[in-house]
């Protein structure tokens, strides 16, 4: 039987991991909230009632993102890696996992984007029209910044979401928590690894919600509601 | 001023096209307040919304000071909203911006620089009586205050044109007072035409020159206030005037009976009185009453005169400038 790793490895091991798992999540949720939000506002625009209805190609991206957001995370990461090699010349390690991450996150901050926008009262984008705003001064200055505390948490939703995924990313050699979990916790039976990492992946989850409620709550101008 | 031409607008119904104007005329005087009116279902949203420049009509023409602006396109359209300020229906105000913010939103899509933007924006909340709101969020106004603001933002870019739609629907009677108030005072101050869509008659009553009602996608009654509630038959009359209950048995006790409206203050004062004195007629007061438009002091009355002389008392109330309708020629037929 062999003897248990002394707590000094697993915290250094333990340490490696929540790096290579905060790079993944925290450019991966860049990557994907950069190129999903403009995916969000087209859909939204193009919807029908939205500023720029277009039936047809609204209906077409749609469902290429329903499409995209059907697709189990694993077999993502496995279809992607010819595009991965194409962008980074590597399929192996946390870089090359962050492009399935981002590629796999980008229809769902589409989705999640369009959601928060469409909640914007259509008599406040209807004045904004009325005052002769061109649209993009209206997705700028009405859809994004009255949605402003919603797409935060959107984004921190992203982020968890993607803290999740990241945990698939052994497959392709990312590392991370996740991976540290599988490998050394489960497939070792080294219960140290396996709770020390649970307890590092729910602080990070914690940390991450906590700060997007902040953020919200700090852009939001609408909490002094009573007079 | 603003004309409306022969508007038409059909929508796709469950049951087929659904005509919702259907040859709509209009025509509101520079400076002036018309009130279009009419049952839910009468066309007045789509007839807002055309003339806001968010719904494009099926034929038909709105020209603002001679100018057609139905056919516009791209910038040509987004400056021609510009020359009609609108206030929607409903809560419109971004609430992630200040009362000020909002007021000067026109004014960055006309691209007017930060100081003479604010001045303006200034200038605008003294108008409305909110300058010591300029920095509270919407959620902090009342209903009636996030209204004015709404107004004085449809008037920031300095538009010839104003329309409301509904823009007391949500307001208790007090606050809508106050927006009232605010819509007269661009008027008065600013020259602006104002056009104000509404179901509230009250509106009417309060600030409006000239009213529209509107029915089954038509107009049906277009005119000056103050004439038509001369006009016993009009819609207009019969919802701005008091009302007289029926009472025949009452009416039976007199030689003539007759609504008479009256209109101004010479008229309500003085002409039943003189009437009663020059004819030797014994005139009573059966119903009806006072009321006011805008300024204006109406007045209709069901009257019951006894006397020989009934008929030409009533006769002179009528050459004086009076409206009058008789509604019962008395069972003596003493006239004769």
């Amino acid at each position: 039987m062999r003897s248990a790793t002394p707590w000094s490895t697993v915290f250094d091991d333990v340490l490696l991991a929540t790096g290579e798992t905060l790079y993944m999540v925290g450019v991966s949720t860049l990557i994907a909230v950069l190129l999903g939000t403009p995916v969000g506002i087209w859909l939204q625009l193009t919807a029908p009632g939205g500023l720029k209805p277009r039936p047809l190609p609204h209906k077409v991206l749609g469902f290429v993102v329903d499409l995209g957001r059907s697709m189990p995370f694993l077999v993502l990461l496995v279809v992607l890696t010819s595009l991965t090699r194409l962008l980074l010349s590597t399929t192996i390690g946390p870089t090359a996992a962050i492009v399935p991450l981002a590629v796999g996150a980008i229809p769902f901050v589409g989705r999640l984007v369009q959601n928060v926008l469409s909640e914007v009262h259509v008599s406040v984008v209807e004045a904004a029209v009325t005052t002769g705003s061109s649209t993009t001064r209206i997705v700028r200055s009405v859809l994004l910044r009255e949605s402003l505390p919603a797409l935060v948490n959107a984004i921190g939703v992203t982020a968890i979401a993607l803290l999740g995924y990241s945990a698939m990313a052994g497959v392709v050699g990312g590392g991370g928590l996740g991976d540290l979990a599988v490998r050394e916790g489960y497939q070792r039976f080294n219960d140290r690894y396996l709770w020390s990492t649970v307890a590092v992946l729910a602080v990070i989850a914690t940390a991450l919600q906590f700060t997007a409620n902040r953020v919200a709550r700090a852009v939001d101008r609408r909490r002094h509601a009573s007079v | 001023m603003i004309t409306v031409e022969n508007l038409t607008k059909s929508f796709a119904g469950s049951t087929g096209q659904v005509r919702a104007l259907d040859g709509v005329n209009l025509d509101v005087a520079a400076g002036t307040v018309l009130g279009v009116v009419g049952p839910s279902g009468a066309g007045k949203s789509t007839l807002a919304r055309c003339v806001a420049l968010l719904e494009r009509p099926d034929s038909g023409a709105i020209r603002v000071d001679g100018t057609d602006l139905v056919s516009l396109d791209g910038t040509a359209l987004r400056a021609a909203r510009r020359r009609i300020g609108v206030v929607p229906q409903g809560d419109s105000l971004l609430r992630q911006r200040t009362a000020a913010g909002n007021v000067a939103l026109p004014l960055e899509a006309a691209n007017l620089a930060g100081p003479q933007r604010r001045t303006r924006v200034a200038e605008l909340l003294d108008l409305v009586g909110l300058t010591d709101k300029a920095n509270s969020y919407p959620d902090q106004l009342s209903g009636g205050q996030r209204q004015r603001i709404a107004v004085a933002r449809a008037l920031a870019a300095q538009p010839s044109v104003l329309l409301a739609d509904e823009p007391t629907s949500a307001l208790d009677p007090d606050t809508t007072g106050s927006v009232l108030t605010v819509l007269d005072r661009a008027r008065a101050e600013l020259g602006v035409t104002v056009l104000v869509v509404t179901h509230d008659m009250g509106v009417v009553r309060r600030i409006c020159d000239d009213v529209a009602v509107l029915d089954g996608g038509r107009v049906v009654e277009h005119g000056k206030v103050l004439d038509l509630v001369s006009d016993a038959g009009s819609r207009t009359a019969s919802s701005l005037l008091p009302s007289v209950d029926q009472n025949p048995a009452v009416d039976s006790a007199f030689d003539r009976v007759a609504d008479v409206v009256l209109v101004g203050f010479a008229a309500v004062g003085a002409l039943l009185p003189e009437a009663t004195n020059r004819f030797g007629v014994e005139l009573n007061l059966l119903g009806g009453g006072l009321t006011r438009l805008g300024e204006t002091p109406v007045a209709r009355f069901r009257v019951g005169l006894k006397g020989e002389r009934s008929d030409s008392a009533l006769e002179w109330i009528s050459d004086a400038g009076g409206s009058v309708r008789r509604t019962l020629t008395g069972p003596q037929g003493v006239a004769a």
